[in-house]
C-alpha cells in the first residue's frame, strides 16, 4: 500500500507542475497578477510531493519491502542500513528520481530568494522550471517508475547494491554532482525568462550571478568527488579517465565557468549578452547529454545503468524539445540583444573572451571526442573507441594558455589597460615565476624536468600575481588589515577560486609526471621497493563483514629503514551476487600517496598486486575544495543582499500603489 | 569603416583564426587517436593490419584462463563462438574478468598471432554487457541471451 501512495505523490506532482508549466507563464504574458502569484505555492507543492515519494521509497528500502521492483534489484536484507538508504539512487529509477527532486529543491530555493526579482520574471523563470519537472516526472512515470511491483509472486531477498557502490563516496558524490548539474536548469530558466520577456538589459545577468555561482560551486565538488571516490575505489590508481560519462559533467562545468565570468562582463558592462545566454544553453544541455549518455546505455563506460532504448529515445525527445525550443527562441530575441562595443584590445573584456572562447574550445572537443564513437558507428556501422591520449593532446596545452591569462584577468581594467601597466606589474612576476619553476624542483628532486618546471612555474605565477594583486588593492588604506576586510566577497571568492586553479594544475602536472606503479608477485616475507619506499608484505588473514566474507593482508611500509605506515588491502567476495572486488589500501599524504592494490592468490602464499607511489594527488581535490569555497564566497556577497533589501522595498511600494500590474517596472 | 566596426571585425577574426587552429589540432589529435574496434571473427579474417592498435571483444571462453605462477602474465582465449583468438596480458586483471564473461581487450597482435593486451577491461555490473562485445556476438550470430545472468535488462 504505501508505495502506491509514493506513485500517486509522483502523479499528483505532475499534476501539480503541469500548472506550473503553464498558468504563470500565461499569467506574465497577460499581466494577471494571479496566475503570477501562483507560481511560488505552486513550486512548493511540487517539491513537498516529490519529498513525499523519494521518502516513501528510501522507506521501501529501510524495510525491505521487495515487492517493489527497484529495490528488488538493488537491495538485500544483508544490506547495512546506510547502503539501503543510499541504494535509493543505486538505479536508474531511484536515481532519476533523487534528480528531478533535486530540481524541485532549486525551484523551492527560487520561490524563497527571488524576493527581489520582479513577480513577473520570477513566474516565468519558475514556469520553465515547472516545464522541465513535468518532463522529467511524465519520463519517470512512462519508462521508469520507481514504485513498480513484482506481482504476484515476490522475492524473498534482494539481488543486492553493486559492490562497487557499497562506499562512502556513492553516500556524497551522486547527491552532489545531481545538486550542481541541475543547478544549471536554474541558470537556463533565468536564461529564458529574460528571452520571454524580451528585456535583454543588465538585470537578469545580476539575478542570475548567485545561482550559477552556487551551481558551478556544487557542480566542481560534484565531479572532485567522484574523481577522488573513483581513485581509491576503482583501483587503476587514476583520477580521471575520460570515460564518456564523466566527460558530460567536465563539458557543463567547462561552458559553466566560461558562464560565470561572461556573466560578469554582461552585469557589468552590458557586452557579450547573447554569448551568454547561448551559454546558459549550452551548459544546460551538457547536463541533459549527460544523463542521455548514462541512461540510454549507447555508450560503453563503467557507470552505465542497465538500458533500455525508451529511455534514451524519451530523454533524447526532453533534450531536443528544450535545447531545440530554446534555441529558436534565442534566435528570435537575438537582434534584441544589441552590446555596446566600447572596450579596447587590452581590457577586461578581451580577457574574458579569451578565457570564454578557450572554455568553448575545450568544452567543444571534450564533446566531439564523447559523441565521434557513436556517430561513427552510425555512419559506417564500424565501432570505435577514442583513447585518452586525443583528450590529454587538447586539454594539456589549453588549460596552460588558460593558467597563464588567469593571472593576467584580475590586473586588467574595464574598456581599457595600458601594456605599459600590465608588464610594469606582471614583468617582474613573470621573471621570479620562471626562476622558481628551475630552481625549485633542482633543489628538491636534483634533476631538471620539464613537467615539474612548468607546473612550479604556472603555479607561482598565480599566486605571485594574486598576492601582488592584494598589496595593490590594500595599499591605500591605514592598516592592512582594514584594506582586507575592505574588500569584497566577491573579490576574495574570485582569487580563492583561482588559486584553486593553480593548486590543482601543480597536482595535476606532478602526479602525471611523477606517479610510478609495480605489479609483483610476492609471498609473505618477501618485500619490493619502489622510489624512496620498501613495501614489506607480512601475509594475510580471512575477515567477516556484513554481506562479505573475504582476505586482508598487511604490509609495513619503510622509508630509509624508518616504518612509516602499515596498509591493510582487501580482497572481498560479496555474497548476494558472488561479486569479486578490491578494497585499496591508502596512505595518504599531503605531498605523496602511497597505494596497494591485492589482486589475487597464486600458487602457495605468493598474491599478485600493484603498488603505487602517486605525489601531489591530493592537490587535484585540494584544488577543487578551493574552487568550490570561491563560488560560494562569490554567491554570498553583500551586493546581492543589499540588492534584494532595496528591491523587496521598491517591490512593495509599486504593489501597493498598484496592487495589479506593479511588477512591471521593477526591472533593474 | 566606422572605427567600433573595425574593433568588432577585428575581435572575430581573432577569434575565427583561433577556432580553426583548434579545430586542426581537434582533427589531428582525433585522427591520431581513433581504436578500431574488432571482433575475434574479423580478426580471424585478417581484417586488421600489421601493428594496428585496435580493441578485441567477446567472451572468455571456458577453461583457457592460464596464469603463470611466478609472474604475472596470463593467457587466455576470446570468443565469438565462431572464431577464437588468444590474448595474452601482464598485470592484474580486472575484479569481473572471469570465464564465460564478455570483455574488452585494448592492444596489438604479434608476429605469432597472440593478441598482446596492454589493458583488459570487464563491466562492473554484471548484468549489463558491453554493447562492443553484444554487437560482437550478433555479428557472429551466437545468442546473447544466455550469456547475460539476470536476463536482458
Amino acid at each position: 500500500m504505501i508505495p502506491e501512495v509514493g506513485a500517486f505523490s509522483l502523479i499528483l506532482a505532475l499534476c501539480l507542475s503541469m500548472m506550473l508549466a503553464t498558468l504563470p507563464i500565461i499569467g506574465a504574458y497577460q499581466n494577471n497578477f494571479l496566475w503570477m502569484s501562483m507560481a511560488r505555492p505552486l513550486s512548493a507543492g511540487v517539491f513537498v510531493f516529490l519529498a513525499i515519494s523519494i521518502a516513501i521509497l528510501a522507506y521501501a528500502f529501510v524495510t525491505d519491502d521487495f515487492s517493489v521492483q527497484f529495490v528488488a534489484q538493488h537491495s538485500n536484507s544483508l544490506l547495512p542500513d546506510r547502503y539501503k538508504f543510499t541504494a535509493v539512487w543505486g538505479g536508474h529509477e531511484g536515481s532519476f528520481l533523487l534528480w528531478t527532486f533535486m530540481l524541485a529543491g532549486w525551484m523551492l530555493a527560487v520561490a524563497i530568494f527571488s524576493k527581489s526579482m520582479p513577480l513577473e520574471f520570477v513566474a516565468r523563470v519558475l514556469g520553465v522550471l515547472g516545464f522541465l519537472i513535468t518532463g522529467y516526472i511524465l519520463f519517470m512515470l512512462a519508462t521508469s517508475n520507481p514504485f513498480d511491483r513484482i506481482v504476484p509472486l515476490p522475492p524473498i531477498d534482494g539481488a543486492d547494491l553493486n559492490s562497487a557502490l557499497q562506499d562512502f563516496g556513492f553516500i556524497i558524490h551522486p547527491p552532489t554532482l545531481y545538486m550542481g548539474y541541475v543547478g544549471f536548469s536554474v541558470v537556463f530558466a533565468f536564461a529564458m525568462a529574460a528571452l520571454l520577456s524580451g528585456k535583454m538589459d543588465a538585470a537578469w545577468a545580476r539575478w542570475c550571478r548567485p545561482w550559477a555561482n552556487t551551481a558551478w560551486a556544487i557542480l566542481t565538488l560534484g565531479i572532485a568527488l567522484g574523481s577522488w571516490w573513483a581513485y581509491y575505489e576503482l583501483g587503476w590508481g587514476g583520477w580521471w579517465a575520460w570515460d564518456p560519462v564523466e566527460n558530460p559533467p567536465l563539458i557543463t562545468w567547462l561552458f559553466g565557468t566560461a558562464l560565470i565570468h561572461s556573466l560578469a562582463a554582461t552585469e557589468k558592462r552590458g557586452v557579450f549578452k547573447a554569448w551568454t545566454v547561448l551559454l546558459a544553453i549550452l551548459a544546460f544541455a551538457g547536463s541533459l547529454l549527460g544523463t542521455f549518455i548514462t541512461r540510454s546505455g549507447l555508450l560503453t563506460s563503467v557507470h552505465a545503468f542497465a538500458s533500455d532504448p525508451d529511455r534514451g529515445f524519451f530523454i533524447l525527445a526532453i533534450l531536443g524539445i528544450t535545447v531545440g525550443g530554446a534555441l529558436l527562441l534565442f534566435a528570435f530575441r537575438a537582434p534584441l540583444m544589441k552590446s555596446e562595443f566600447g572596450f579596447d584590445l587590452v581590457s577586461r573584456e578581451i580577457l574574458l573572451l579569451s578565457n570564454n572562447v578557450i572554455l568553448v574550445v575545450a568544452a567543444a572537443s571534450v564533446f566531439l571526442g564523447t559523441l565521434f564513437p557513436m556517430v561513427y558507428q552510425a555512419i559506417t556501422d564500424d565501432l570505435i573507441s577514442i583513447g585518452p591520449p586525443y583528450f590529454n593532446a587538447i586539454f594539456i596545452p589549453l588549460m596552460a594558455l588558460l593558467a597563464l591569462l588567469l593571472s593576467i584577468g584580475p590586473y586588467t581594467r574595464w574598456k581599457r589597460t595600458s601594456t605599459t601597466y600590465l608588464m610594469q606589474q606582471l614583468g617582474k612576476i613573470a621573471l621570479a615565476a620562471l626562476t622558481l619553476g628551475v630552481v625549485l624542483p633542482l633543489l628538491v628532486t636534483r634533476q631538471i624536468s620539464l613537467p615539474a618546471t612548468m607546473a612550479v612555474a604556472i603555479g607561482s605565477w598565480i599566486m605571485l600575481a594574486m598576492l601582488q594583486d592584494l598589496m595593490n588593492k590594500t595599499a591605500n588604506k591605514a592598516t592592512r588589515l582594514k584594506g582586507l576586510r575592505a574588500l569584497s566577497f566577491s573579490y576574495y571568492g574570485m582569487q580563492m577560486a583561482h588559486m584553486g586553479m593553480a593548486i590543482m594544475l601543480i597536482g595535476v602536472a606532478l602526479t602525471s609526471s611523477f606517479s610510478s606503479e609495480r605489479s609483483v608477485l610476492l609471498s609473505p616475507g618477501q618485500d619490493v621497493g619502489l622510489g624512496n619506499y620498501v613495501f614489506q608484505f607480512e601475509g594475510t588473514a580471512s575477515v567477516n563483514g556484513p554481506n562479505y566474507v573475504g582476505e586482508q593482508a598487511t604490509f609495513t611500509v619503510l622509508e630509509q629503514g624508518q616504518e612509516i605506515a602499515i596498509l591493510h588491502p582487501e580482497r572481498r567476495i560479496y555474497l548476494a551476487t558472488n561479486t569479486p572486488s578490491t578494497e585499496m589500501a591508502i596512505d595518504a599524504g599531503f605531498l605523496r600517496d602511497l597505494f596497494i592494490t591485492l589482486g589475487e592468490q597464486k600458487e602457495g602464499d605468493s598474491w599478485s598486486m600493484t603498488i603505487y607511489v602517486k605525489p601531489f594527488v591530493r592537490w587535484i581535490w585540494l584544488g577543487a575544495i578551493f574552487m568550490t569555497f570561491g563560488g560560494i564566497l562569490a554567491a554570498a556577497d553583500k551586493r546581492y543582499r543589499r540588492l534584494r533589501r532595496k528591491q523587496t522595498e521598491s517591490n512593495r511600494d509599486s504593489e501597493k500603489s498598484n496592487p495589479i500590474g506593479g511588477e512591471l517596472q521593477a526591472g533593474s | 569603416m566606422k572605427p567600433h566596426r573595425r574593433k568588432k571585425l577585428g575581435i572575430i577574426l581573432f577569434i575565427a583564426a583561433g577556432l580553426s587552429v583548434a579545430v586542426g589540432f581537434t582533427a589531428f589529435a582525433l585522427k591520431q587517436n581513433i581504436n578500431m574496434f574488432y571482433t575475434p571473427t574479423q580478426v580471424a579474417e585478417g581484417e586488421v593490419g600489421a601493428g594496428q592498435h585496435f580493441r578485441i571483444g567477446g567472451m572468455v571462453k571456458t577453461g583457457t584462463v592460464l596464469g603463470a605462477t611466478d609472474s604475472l602474465k596470463v593467457k587466455f582465449v576470446t570468443t565469438d563462438f565462431v572464431s577464437d583468438v588468444p590474448i595474452q596480458y601482464e598485470g592484474i586483471l580486472p575484479d569481473l574478468f572471469r570465464e564465460g564473461q564478455g570483455i574488452v581487450a585494448e592492444g596489438e597482435m604479434d608476429a605469432a598471432g597472440v593478441f598482446q593486451a596492454s589493458r583488459v577491461l570487464a563491466k562492473h555490473d554484471e548484468n549489463f554487457m558491453s554493447p562492443e562485445v553484444k554487437a560482437a556476438l550478433d555479428a557472429a550470430g551466437a545468442s546473447t541471451d544466455n550469456y547475460m545472468p539476470g536476463g536482458a535488462n
